[in-house]
């Protein structure tokens, strides 16, 4: 059996960082990832990571404070107001740090760290690195995890987590070279696995983000936080749906419907094209609705006006990508874009040291619920998150296998794991023989497809109800799959359809979350349901599984100094 | 081997945002390349015939088979929008990343069947699957991270946007392996440090902020380093993200000689020169 003190799951930048962390408090470490890690979902973050440094000309009065009540009011006042006082505060210093560890932001004329404006936001506070900043931060944090030595095992997928009396003992995970199953011990666990935007059609996000690791979570008994706060970008290219970053706006772009239009003017006259995600979200996918998109169901990202330079300088990757799939040149054509699912604001359910309920499981990044995003997260706060809560996750952990972590687990901790891998060992095998008349491509599309759908944008309850039966009957229909490949080594239809039973999951907490929760509030948006309603909903849902499906529970919302008031923009 | 840089000839992307340029065939005719090293003693090639839809990528020819006809292909991926470095193939004669290759511009180029192939020269896992091991280690032997030396000031160190320019281009690889493929000194040498390494070495060099600049230039002064370098420029034509390899390690040369004219003592201290 392998084993570590501290386990990583996920070479992501919460994943890398924590490891970094554990590592630097002296912790044995060793990071377990699906792909290498510099081809994790945070290389492709594109426009910027928030921190109040005041660098901008526009931003001088800028500070923490302020960083966290814009926060605060993008989250539609459901997010842990003392965790996101923790995100903004430590944000200059994160930054700082990954500058002096050689990330090569872009620069100010005096050669401090340039930043720009950025939705639902006061001041210019997004730092980046033109609009590769993900690429940009996640090589820095991959050079890092280099210069430490720590061990990383790449392209190794991870089955399930092993917990025991309230405590995890490791995982067991397939390395997808060999296609063996490997148990591996660990006195601390540390997942930084990304959301899972593939549940849903038209996302953004990258083919691996399937949301494993916050279903295995779950199936080990951890709760779910808020899983019905979809994030929907504005900006996806029509089509495939890749994100054009908000950094494109943040330098000056506009929205223009079929008319021409400017038509933000109606939904956010003070903020514009700079008005939250959600908010911007829902008026384009009005306008689309109501006639006044192109045919087929977009609206135009229109750079035009900036010129050239500023395009070449700060936008280059999205000019190459609206080129290559559209054939649009953002220096001369409008871009045409359509909402499209970007990110989970809800997941893991953890606190603000990426704590789960599981004593010696942790939890940073997209996969993780703190909350410090609530409702709706704003853009350059997802970046920011990884790199702080994946630090404190790491000195968290770090801490607690010296402590209490460490103390003797003895037989207990071996006989536990070794019961999670006779039961994984069953699971797996029985997907590697499966041999029903169900085609798991079959249902994912149909999964994907409803999500979107049904449980989407605007929500209402007929709908919902739809989309959560929907989920249901592919739960029933999963063990009738049958799967086309059944050697051992780098089975990708293996890997794939073993981690699909887990996205149904996942996918029946979002229904049932958002089908429970009547009110409107950020992301979530009720046609039914059209207000926020805080005497009712001004708190957390946390979803249990229970072998009926999920049982839901209900927190409250840390409120700090920000009690909740209208939200306009 | 041709240079894949142009603009696309005008696929739609299935969105109507550009301008389709010709009539599109229903089906695609894929012919990839086969091998698992464990069970077969030759590699084959697997023709599969593919049904049109506008906008489709290599990457998605590759996920219509693994989906709908044969679950046992081997491929990478991951960002599918060619940033994260994941899907370089040789792709009808070219080094490309599938997920931005659109078929319709394969088409256009005025081939008719898709030939994927893995990376030439490195080690077949499955398929398209290489073994990158070397790449990777390559990379990791030229200590690539900072060496500031002098204490962290309380902000960030300053960079002028002029000296962050020169460090543009090499700060913007994606680590695919596309350069170390094509290189025809890294064919020959296993111990030779390939483009990438030392591409990625005059990163360091280049960048204001570091403070072992010539320990770096010891590391590639050696015959396995950059005067290994026969100048053929296969990296610069391979390369999906537009870096000029062949001309930072041009400058790992001109450095390297005059830290040597210099009689600079971090070129003798190997890779212990570079920890901090």
């Amino acid at each position: 059996m392998i084993f570590h003190e501290v386990l990583v799951v996920g070479g992501g930048l919460a994943g890398l960082r924590a490891a970094i962390e554990a590592h630097d408090l002296g912790s044995e470490v060793a990071v377990l990832s699906r792909v290498h890690p510099v081809r994790s979902h945070s290389v492709a973050a594109q426009g910027g990571i928030n921190a109040a440094l005041a660098n901008h000309p526009a931003s001088q009065d800028d500070t923490p404070e302020k960083h966290a009540f814009d926060t605060i009011k993008g989250s539609d006042y459901l997010a842990d107001q003392d965790a996101v006082e923790l995100l903004t505060s430590e944000a200059p210093t994160r930054i700082f740090e990954m500058e002096h560890w050689g990330c090569p932001f872009s620069r100010l004329d005096d050669g401090r760290i340039a930043q720009r404006p950025f939705g639902g936001a006061g001041y210019p506070r997004t730092c980046y690195a033109a609009d590769k900043t993900g690429h940009a931060l996640l090589h820095t944090m991959y050079e890092q995890t280099l210069r430490r030595g720590i061990k990383v095992y790449e392209e190794w997928q991870v089955v399930s987590l092993s917990v025991a009396d309230g405590r995890c003992h490791g995982v067991v995970a397939l390395d997808l070279r060999t296609g063996r199953l490997e148990a591996i011990g660990a006195r601390a666990v540390i997942f930084g696995t990304g959301g899972g935007g593939r549940i849903y059609g038209h996302s953004t996000n990258n083919i691996t983000n399937t949301g494993s690791g916050i279903a295995i979570a779950y199936m080990a008994g951890v709760p779910l936080k808020d899983m019905e706060f979809i994030q929907f970008h504005p900006t996806s290219l029509f089509g495939n749906n890749v994100l054009m970053t908000e950094g494109a706006r943040g330098e000056g772009g506009y929205l223009r419907n079929r008319l021409g239009e400017r038509f933000m003017e109606k939904y956010a006259p003070k903020a514009m094209e700079l008005a939250p995600r959600d908010i911007t979200a829902r008026a384009i996918q009005t306008e689309i609705n109501e006639g006044r998109g192109f045919p087929g169901g977009y609206v135009h990202l229109d750079l035009t006006h900036l010129g050239a330079a500023k395009i070449l300088e700060r936008l280059p990757a999205i000019r190459d990508i609206a080129i290559n799939f559209t054939g649009a040149d953002p220096i001369t054509d409008p871009i045409p874009i359509q909402p499209g699912q970007h990110y989970f604001m809800g997941g893991i359910d953890t606190n603000a040291d990426g704590a789960s309920l599981v004593a010696g499981f942790y939890a940073a990044g997209e996969c993780a619920c703190v909350s410090v995003h609530g409702a709706n997260r704003l853009g350059g706060n997802s970046l920011l998150e990884t790199i702080v809560f994946g630090r404190l996750a790491g000195r968290h952990a770090g801490g607690y296998v010296k402590g209490q972590g460490g103390e003797a687990a003895g037989k207990g901790a071996e006989k536990a794991l070794a019961k999670t891998m006779t039961e994984t060992e069953k699971r797996v095998t029985w997907v590697l023989e499966a041999a029903g008349p169900e085609d798991p491509a079959d249902l994912r599309d149909e999964l994907r497809e409803s999500m979107f759908a049904n449980v989407g944008i605007f929500r209402e309850e007929k709908a919902l109800a739809v989309g959560l039966d929907k989920v249901r009957e592919l739960r029933a229909r999963y063990p009738k799959i049958g799967i086309r490949n059944r050697g051992r080594k780098y089975n990708l239809d293996w890997a794939r359809n073993l981690e699909l039973e887990g996205q149904i999951l996942v996918a029946e907490t979002i229904a049932a979350g958002a089908l429970a929760r009547k009110e409107s509030r950020g992301s979530h948006f009720r046609r039914d349901y059209m207000d926020r309603d805080d005497a009712s909903f001004l708190r957390h849902t946390v979803a249990h599984l229970t072998k009926d499906g999920p049982r839901l529970e209900y927190r409250p919302v840390t409120i700090t100094k920000w009690p909740p008031q209208a939200r306009t923009y | 081997m041709t240079i894949d840089r142009g603009k696309t000839a005008g696929n739609a992307g299935g969105n109507g945002g550009g301008q389709v340029a010709a009539k599109r065939p229903d089906k695609v005719t894929l012919k990839v390349y086969r091998f698992d090293p464990d069970l077969d003693k030759e590699a084959r090639i697997e023709v599969y015939d593919i049904p049109w839809t506008d906008g489709m990528t290599v990457l998605d020819t590759l996920f219509w088979v693994l989906e709908r006809v044969d679950g046992t292909l081997a491929f990478r991926f991951s960002c599918r929008e060619g940033i994260c470095g994941a899907c370089a193939l040789f792709i009808n004669g070219s080094y490309r990343l599938a997920c931005e290759t659109q078929v319709a511009r394969l088409l256009d180029e005025g081939r008719t069947e898709i030939h994927v192939m893995p990376l030439p020269h490195l080690p077949v896992i499955k398929d398209l699957v290489v073994d990158m091991a070397r790449f990777w280690a390559n990379y990791e032997s030229i200590a690539p991270w900072i060496v500031a030396r002098s204490k962290a000031p309380e902000k960030e160190r300053l960079q002028s946007p002029k000296d962050r320019k020169r460090i543009d281009e090499y700060v913007g690889c994606i680590l695919c392996g596309s350069c170390f493929s094509a290189c025809p000194a890294s064919w020959t040498d296993k111990d030779y440090l390939g483009p990438n390494a030392m591409m990625k070495t005059w990163r360091w060099v280049d960048d204001t902020r570091d403070a072992a600049k010539d320990e770096r230039l010891g590391l590639v002064a050696g015959e396995n380093g950059a005067w290994r370098c026969h100048t053929v420029f296969n990296c610069v034509e391979a390369c999906p993200k537009k870096v000029n390899q062949a001309a930072a390690i041009q400058g790992l040369k001109r450095k390297t000689v005059s830290a040597m004219l210099r009689g600079a003592k971090g070129l003798k201290q190997g890779r212990k020169g570079l920890e901090e």
